[in-house]
């Protein structure tokens, strides 16, 4: 089974994307299609008392205005509005009540139609309020967090605080070295290209079309069923296309709630599309605020780590990731003690956004292992080898596969990484200070259990059908080149079907699980359809395969044919005519193996060079070398086009990117992208994407996952570069040129 | 603001916006003498009738006159290649050529551009065969999630047109207008320069 995995192939879906008739969710259109335009509070939290609604009804084309006070039913229970991967609490729940939870939040729909004016009827809309005071910022907060709640099973354990080793107070009190530091990252939002949007299509009988911008169609399938108390036959949502997400389309949004609700409501089609500022009122990744302590002893080998972290969330729900586990399990450390609390702020909930919690607690560690480097007098890179660890160090276990080692080695010779000078401020280029920092990364290798179906026709065609998603990562691709391996088959005999509800289940398109699912998954149902293909074979006249085994055959070039003897092939074409058809079909659900007794991760080292402008303080980063330790790499193009695009993400998480609050109002003050610095073309220059060899037989095909490992570290990676080439050690993100201005 | 009663009215902060979020050098791209050849207003319904010529074909509409050129081409043509990523000029989603010029088709009036002949992503490619520029994206994977390609693409092919970008520097500033969240830039960089050297 070779030959297209492991290859660099453009994406198949690209002729779609670069002429335009990639459908998103805004573009599906049906007659007699209206269009809503949200109504947003201002104010953070307090009561509605009154919404005036007669200016916008009296603007002609207007069709109705929906608030909480005449929208169709909706579940009145928390566990209706609870979505797959929701957080522990009370899901917000659009539209339902007077209540106002956050500045931003929905409170009333206009539909009209036309766009037009449904947003000038918008703007008519009265609203008074009761208000009640709110916290919106965390440094307020810092006395009333609470400690993130304790598991009640397994699968919650994976986000709470590892627990301690040793004696680490002690340890820190007497090693030789100690670095200790507060680092900060604040509130960000995913800013994915396409906005937020919900095509509910009213079918008469009552049914519903839905098509969202989603990470997980069934996910919003079943979501909207809870909410609406609709049967999941009656309900089908489509994504096939999908503008960007990185995490914000894990969970259903309130445009999809609202969309349907005008749907149900007026028994028609309705639109709703998000203006960029309505995106600010989502989910977010949650500010954090982390001290880190690390003690070592005069040989660069740790002794002791604490690291407490305080993440935000909303009142009404409580969202946290695995922040502190990152440092646990990195680096050899005898004694370590974790702690994670949450304050609970007057916003929407966080969320997920790209390598959730590692972003943050590995950027600050790895700033920290870089502080101390300098502490102890030794290069960075020698002290992350000096620590390095061949065991998980939470559960001491060993790798499935670690070739972390290798993505030092392999990245800091591309990179020249030994021609640094260590001190600060002594490389420089043209009048720019040169600094060079770099920093390690780690995030999950996770297979989720997935449904896959294929049908395969006489003629060597086939079509692979699975729920998942294409958020740009170059799903459509992967599943086609496993397709065409399993079965041999050219790829542009494979057509994939995805991002429907109506197809076979699939887990949210997160947390860099999908290709080892989805990859795995096709790899099964081929395997069922070979077996199928070979029982037909069995029975036919003179049959070269009548003692072969289903694991010695295979698919190639349109024959089923023996592994040990080439010679014995029958084409698929006549199997299938003897046995009186002219497809196989075979529909398989392939769960991940357990596998408790070793530890699965993605390792990457970064290395970076800036080059600092003394006098005005701006910040470049000249250079960006990545290599990756993923398992193996099914397209060699798409997946450096994730990588690339994860540093991209570390350079605006490292230098541009922060929400701002104006906390007198709760309100986000730099709500669109021009305010909300995100990198444009002339910030990024040279990045190189290594991927060294790792092989790992954790599933069959070796396939650890992509979509986070990118980002983790680069922000520290520029981080310590700034401080090499400025002197200048600055501990709260993004680091804009007033933080580094005066340098000299 | 005007009463609901005499229909819809012009929004003026949009336009501020334009000064101030515009990225795209050329988005303010009144055509000379708009004024002119303004469009007539269609009785009482405050509606407008424009004439204008996209790829190559002409579309008469009576619209509102608040339809932007982007929403023209998505909710009327269906031309939905041209995509929406902040309808406040600060993305560059929705470029768009205006005879040649690369504009932000989110920031202009559709009444704006009577008479104008206005390329979008679906009529780049000619007769079926791929714009040296479309095989370039697709080449060197210039896109992830594909949804601001239509705009990098039509801004390629302006920003070829107008012949100042000689360097990758100077490509990298000149589509600095063109936001790609998922940060295929140095791919579009090398496939604009794979374009430049064919065409
Ligand atoms: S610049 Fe027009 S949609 Fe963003
Ligand atoms: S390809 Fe996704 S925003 Fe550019």
């Amino acid at each position: 089974m070779a030959g297209y995995i492991g290859t660099s192939q453009s994406r198949i879906d690209g002729v779609k994307k670069v002429t335009g008739a990639a459908k998103y969710a805004a573009e599906f259109n049906a007659p007699g299609l209206a269009y809503g335009s949200i109504v947003a509070s201002t104010i953070a939290k307090g009561r509605i008392v009154h919404i005036d609604t007669s200016g916008a009804k009296r603007v002609p084309s207007v069709i109705d205005v929906i608030t909480h006070q005449n929208r169709p039913s909706m579940a009145d229970n928390d566990k209706a509005y609870k979505d797959d991967v929701a957080p522990l609490g009370s899901p917000f729940r659009p539209l339902y009540d007077n209540r106002v939870m956050f500045n931003g939040q929905p409170i009333a729909l206009v539909v009209a139609e036309t766009s037009e004016v449904a947003r000038d009827a918008a703007s008519r809309i009265r609203v008074e309020y009761t208000e009640e005071p709110h916290v919106t910022n965390l440094f307020q907060q810092l006395d009333a967090t609470i400690s993130v709640p304790q598991p009640t099973n397994p699968s919650e354990a994976v986000f709470t605080p590892p627990s301690a080793r040793g004696t680490p107070e002690q340890a820190l009190a007497s090693a030789a070295v100690r670095h200790e530091g507060t680092y900060y990252v604040p509130i960000e939002n995913h800013n994915a290209m396409e906005l937020f949007t919900a095509t509910a299509v009213y079918e008469p009988g009552g049914k519903l079309t839905v098509y969202n911008k989603t990470q997980g169609v069934q996910n919003v399938q079943r979501y909207v069923c809870g909410v609406f108390g609709m049967k999941p036959e009656d309900v089908r949502v489509l994504s096939p296309f999908m503008g960007g997400g990185f995490g914000s389309g894990l969970r259903p949004n309130f445009e999809v709630v609202l969309a349907v609700q005008a749907a149900l409501a007026l028994r028609r089609p309705v639109r709703v599309v998000l203006t960029r500022p309505q995106m600010y009122a989502l989910g977010y990744r949650p500010a954090m605020l982390q001290r880190i302590a690390i003690g070592a002893n005069s040989g660069g080998t740790l002794d002791a780590i604490t690291h407490d972290v305080i993440t935000v969330t909303s009142q009404n729900e409580t969202f946290f990731r695995q922040e502190t586990g990152w440092s646990a399990l990195l680096y050899k450390s005898a004694n370590a003690t974790y702690a994670h609390r949450l304050a609970r702020l007057d916003r929407p909930t966080s969320s997920d956004q790209r390598a959730p919690g590692a972003a943050t607690a590995v950027y600050a560690l790895e700033c920290a292992m870089d502080e101390l480097a300098v502490a102890l007098k030794i290069d960075p890179l020698d002290l992350r080898m000096r620590c390095y660890s061949d065991r998980d160090q939470i559960r001491d276990r060993p790798y499935s596969s670690k070739a972390l080692r290798e993505c030092y080695a392999q990245g800091a010779a591309a990179f020249g990484w030994d021609k640094r000078n260590p001190a600060p401020r002594s490389m420089r280029d043209d009048g720019d200070l040169v600094g060079w920092g770099m920093a390690t990364g780690v995030w999950d290798a996770t297979q989720m259990p997935i449904t896959v179906r294929i049908a395969l026709s006489a003629i060597g065609h086939a079509e692979v059908a699975c729920a998942t998603s294409d958020i740009g990562t170059g799903t459509y691709t992967i599943m086609a080149q496993v397709a065409a391996d399993s079965l041999g088959i050219p790829l542009e005999n494979v057509s994939i079907k995805l991002g429907d509800s109506a197809l076979p289940p699939s887990p949210v398109e997160g947390g860099s699980w999908i290709a080892a699912s989805v990859s795995n998954g096709i790899a099964t149902t081929a395997a069922a359809i070979r077996e199928n293909l070979l029982q037909i074979a069995k029975t036919m006249p003179n049959t070269p395969l009548a003692n072969v085994g289903p694991d010695d055959v295979a698919l190639a070039g349109g024959d089923l044919v023996s592994r040990l003897d080439a010679t014995r092939a029958v084409a698929i074409v006549d199997v299938m005519q003897h046995g009186g058809i002219d497809r196989i079909a075979q529909e398989k659900t392939t769960s991940p193996v357990q596998d408790e007794d070793r530890a699965h991760n993605t390792h990457s080292a970064t290395f970076a060079e800036v080059k600092v402008d003394e006098q005005l303080g701006v910040i470049r980063v000249a250079r960006v070398v990545s290599a990756v330790a993923a398992g193996r790499i099914l397209n060699t193009k798409t997946a450096a086009s994730q990588i690339l695009g994860s540093v991209v993400w570390g350079i605006g998480m490292a230098l541009q990117e922060e929400t701002l609050i104006d906390h007198r109002f709760g309100r986000v003050m730099n709500a669109n992208i021009a305010e909300y610095h995100v990198p444009v073309n002339a910030d990024v220059y040279d990045i190189k994407v290594i991927f060294v060899d790792e092989p790992d037989d954790s599933n069959p095909l070796g396939v650890k996952g992509l979509g986070e490992i990118g980002l983790v570290g680069v922000a520290a990676a520029i981080a310590n570069a700034v401080y090499h080439a400025t002197g200048k050690r600055v501990r709260d993100l993004p680091i804009t040129l007033d933080k580094v201005i005066g340098v000299a | 603001m005007t009463d609901p009663e005499d229909g819809p009215t012009f929004h003026p902060t949009r336009r501020d916006v334009i000064a101030a979020g515009a990225v795209v050098p050329i988005a303010m791209a009144l055509p000379p003498g708009a004024a002119a050849q303004s469009p007539s207003v269609a009785a009482a319904s405050g509606r407008v009738a424009v004439s204008l010529t996209i790829n190559g074909t002409q579309h008469v509409l009576t619209i509102d006159p608040r339809t932007t050129l982007l929403d023209l081409l998505r909710e009327h043509l269906d031309l939905t290649g041209t995509k929406k990523g902040c309808d406040q000029g600060q993305c560059g989603a929705c470029t768009v050529l205006s005879d040649g010029r690369r504009i932000n088709s989110c920031l202009t009036f559709a009444v704006m551009f009577e008479g104008r002949h206005i390329t979008t992503i679906e009529g780049l490619a000619a007769g079926g065969t791929l714009h040296p520029l479309q095989q370039a994206f697709i080449d060197h994977d210039a896109f992830q999630c594909g949804y601001c390609t239509p705009g990098q693409l039509c801004s390629a092919a302006g920003l070829m047109a107008e012949g100042r970008a000689k360097t990758p520097d100077e490509i990298r500033e000149l589509m600095s207008g063109n936001i790609c969240r998922c940060g295929a830039y140095p791919n579009i960089v090398a496939a604009i320069q794979q374009a430049m050297g064919r065409s």
